[in-house]
């Protein structure tokens, strides 16, 4: 799909807000969160540990209830669904998870697994009926057929990853939520798993929000990437223009962080200095601020909105302008 | 052996016994470290990397771990046939390791200061307020004030713990540092912190380094040779910017291929085909050819020896003119380009 087709979004969020209550105050996980994602596209969203990218994947499908916000998927409004709306609309929703060691029912043989959604949702006539449909989605996400039977503990991590993908496709959905899907596998699985997630997407035009902290594969799968940090999109860009240029500075210090192969190009130069804040009742103003070299004191007055700067790119930073 | 030699490793095999089966983890390695040198160890899991590290820290399991045949050699001495009670006293004092994971490496209910000083006393500081003196002194050089040195470790974050390990690790000033991981459970701007303190410290003090990682890029950031360890074996052993701008072995060249990098767009991934394969089995021939784009008839039966190409050492068979060599790839990142 070319840029500046003007495509349908599937999936539309406009202020998302999860805020978790804690002892301490109230946690806020997703804050203040919107975003489009158009059909048959990616979305990376990438950002370090508790910067809430995992709760903004898991609310928009609703297995974590939004505090507030909009989430429309498919020209319908997902928040007010009622239980058994819900299901349906989830059949078309699915998640495949990061640890394919923990995500998967030891009990349960790869068949049991794979077929379990199409029982629940009744897609099936007779056990001959599901026994076609398993292999059939096997096959689609390359497992070996005698697999049929085999359990979990049996299978290194790139063919439980298999597992939970083919288990994601069962009810044919448009839409899945990848959470780290592949940061738990080595490198050389690592690259089989994506090539089958970019192919099963041309073959059935699926649309991807990919959820990870490993910023050389949401370059090479992502079609958009929005940056998050303690809770709220700070940077939101084409993916390869991310990659050219940074209109944030915390995108800009996360991208110089990445260690390079590339020796010549002077890597760990300019470190970013101290670490993540607390997402418990935080201060008004930029998030960033404390972290930032270009702080002024007008950044700590009121969270700066995510602004355009041309095509496609969105930045939240009140010097964007400037810097 | 040259006359600053740290560490030599000789034929080195590593083995897990069990009752169901004999995991051979590392099957007859070598490696060479000069005084000074850092050197990464490169591989998926199950390479035997860590093992390596064990064996030469003498940390392998007791019940199932044994060196089977080989020897590591660190300052003229053999360390396979050194007593528990000598390892003791050179473990954390000449020779220390850093593990993966920075939230079960320290004692939960000691103040950080105490570890440090701990390690002090065990190895030879005779006072109390001198070992105290010097762990603040210690967590100055890792950049957390020693007003902290009181705290306990759930009081630091990730990033701070992996600090704190690393005061401990070269509070004796060791000759040798195995790091295991250093990064991995780290956020990728912490990691950046970590990695270039760990540069920093190693121009300061002079300590060699053994790095062992599955991340290239982690590697290229401080080691001058690397050794690419595949299934146990060393498959490709040289001089860090050679080996990653020219790979020799299939394994190195399809590692390097594989993965996603910020700085070469790929539409598509050249992944390595198959899975490691299973080290409670002993194989004929050639360990990688089962997964090797190159691989001949031959590969099944004859096991490839060390060739020395180009001041690198190679275990293929292409490089001993048994089979014909790989004629081009692509020697930036693979994959099909945009």
């Amino acid at each position: 799909m070319t840029e500046g087709e003007n495509l349908q979004p599937i999936l539309s969020v406009k202020n998302l807000k999860k805020y978790f209550q804690t002892s301490r105050g109230s946690l806020h996980a997703v804050d203040n969160v919107s975003f489009d994602i158009e059909e048959g596209r990616t979305l990376g969203v990438v950002g370090e540990s508790g910067c809430g990218k995992t709760t903004t994947g898991r609310t928009i499908l609703r297995l974590i209830e939004p505090t507030s916000g909009t989430i429309r998927f498919d020209n319908i409004d997902i928040n007010n669904l009622q239980k058994n709306d819900l299901r349906l609309i989830r059949s078309k929703m699915q998640i495949i998870f990061q640890d394919p060691y923990s995500s998967l029912d030891p009990r349960k043989t790869v068949a049991a697994t794979i077929g379990e959604p199409l029982i629940i949702h009744k897609r099936i006539k007779d056990k001959r009926d599901l026994r076609e449909r398993v292999l059939a989605l096997m096959q689609m996400v390359e497992l070996e057929e005698r697999l049929y039977s085999a359990y979990p503990h049996e299978l290194d991590g790139g063919r439980r990853q298999r597992i939970g993908i083919a288990r994601a496709l069962a009810l044919e959905p448009k839409f899945i939520v990848c959470d780290e899907p592949v940061s738990s596998l080595d490198v050389s699985v690592q690259a089989q798993i994506l090539n089958l997630m970019q192919d099963l997407q041309d073959r059935l035009k699926l649309t991807y929000m990919f959820v990870t902290h490993d910023m050389a594969v949401v370059k090479h799968i992502s079609d958009e990437i929005a940056v998050m940090y303690l809770g709220q999109i700070i940077e939101r860009a084409p993916a390869k223009e991310l990659f050219e240029h940074q209109y944030h500075p915390y995108s800009r210090a996360l991208i110089a962080a990445i260690p390079q192969m590339d020796l010549n190009l002077g890597n760990l130069t300019g470190t970013l200095k101290g670490e993540i804040g607390s997402p418990i009742e935080p201060k008004p103003g930029c998030r960033f601020a404390p972290r930032c070299d270009y702080f002024q004191e007008a950044c700590s007055r009121a969270d700066p909105p995510l602004q355009t700067m041309g095509t496609g790119r969105y930045v939240a930073c009140w010097r964007a302008n400037e810097i | 052996m040259s006359d600053n030699s740290l560490l030599s490793i000789n034929n080195l095999a590593t083995h897990y016994v069990t009752d169901e089966a004999v995991i051979h983890a590392v099957n007859g390695i070598n490696l060479e470290l000069k005084t000074g040198e850092s050197l990464g160890l490169v591989g998926e899991s199950g390479a035997g990397k860590s093992t390596t590290a064990y064996s030469i820290m003498g940390i392998l399991p007791k019940l199932t771990g044994r060196i089977v045949r080989g020897e590591i050699v660190f300052q003229g001495k053999d360390l396979t046939k050194t007593s528990e009670e000598q390892m003791r006293s050179i473990r954390g004092s000449q020779i220390s390791m850093i593990f993966q994971d920075p939230m079960t490496s320290l004692n939960p209910i000691l103040p950080v200061g105490d570890q440090i000083a701990e390690v002090l006393e065990v190895h030879g500081t005779r006072n109390r307020k001198e070992a105290v003196e010097k762990a603040g002194d210690m967590l100055e050089m890792v950049g957390i004030p020693s007003e902290r040195m009181h705290e306990y470790p759930h009081q630091f974050s990730g990033g701070m713990k992996q600090r704190v390990i690393i005061a401990i690790a070269l509070a004796c000033n060791p000759q040798l540092l195995i790091a295991d991981e250093p990064t991995t459970a780290l956020d990728v701007t912490i990691q950046a912190q970590v990695l270039k303190m760990i540069k920093d410290l190693r121009t300061r003090l002079g300590t060699s380094l053994i790095l062992i990682s599955h991340n290239l890029s982690v590697v290229a950031q401080l080691c001058q040779n690397v050794a690419i360890m595949y299934a146990g074996h060393i498959v490709e052993y040289g001089p860090l910017r050679d080996v990653f701008s020219n790979p020799f072995h299939p394994y190195t060249e399809g590692l390097l291929n594989c993965i996603p990098r910020i700085d070469v767009d790929k539409k598509r991934l050249s992944p390595i085909k198959g899975m490691m394969p299973d080290p409670s089995l002993i194989y004929e021939g050639c360990i990688f050819k089962p997964r090797c784009p190159y691989a001949e008839d031959i590969c099944t039966t004859m096991t490839p020896g060390i060739s020395e190409v180009e001041g690198r050492k190679v275990m293929c068979l292409m490089y001993q003119g048994l089979i014909p060599k790989k004629m081009s790839f692509d020697k930036v990142g693979g994959g099909t380009n945009d």
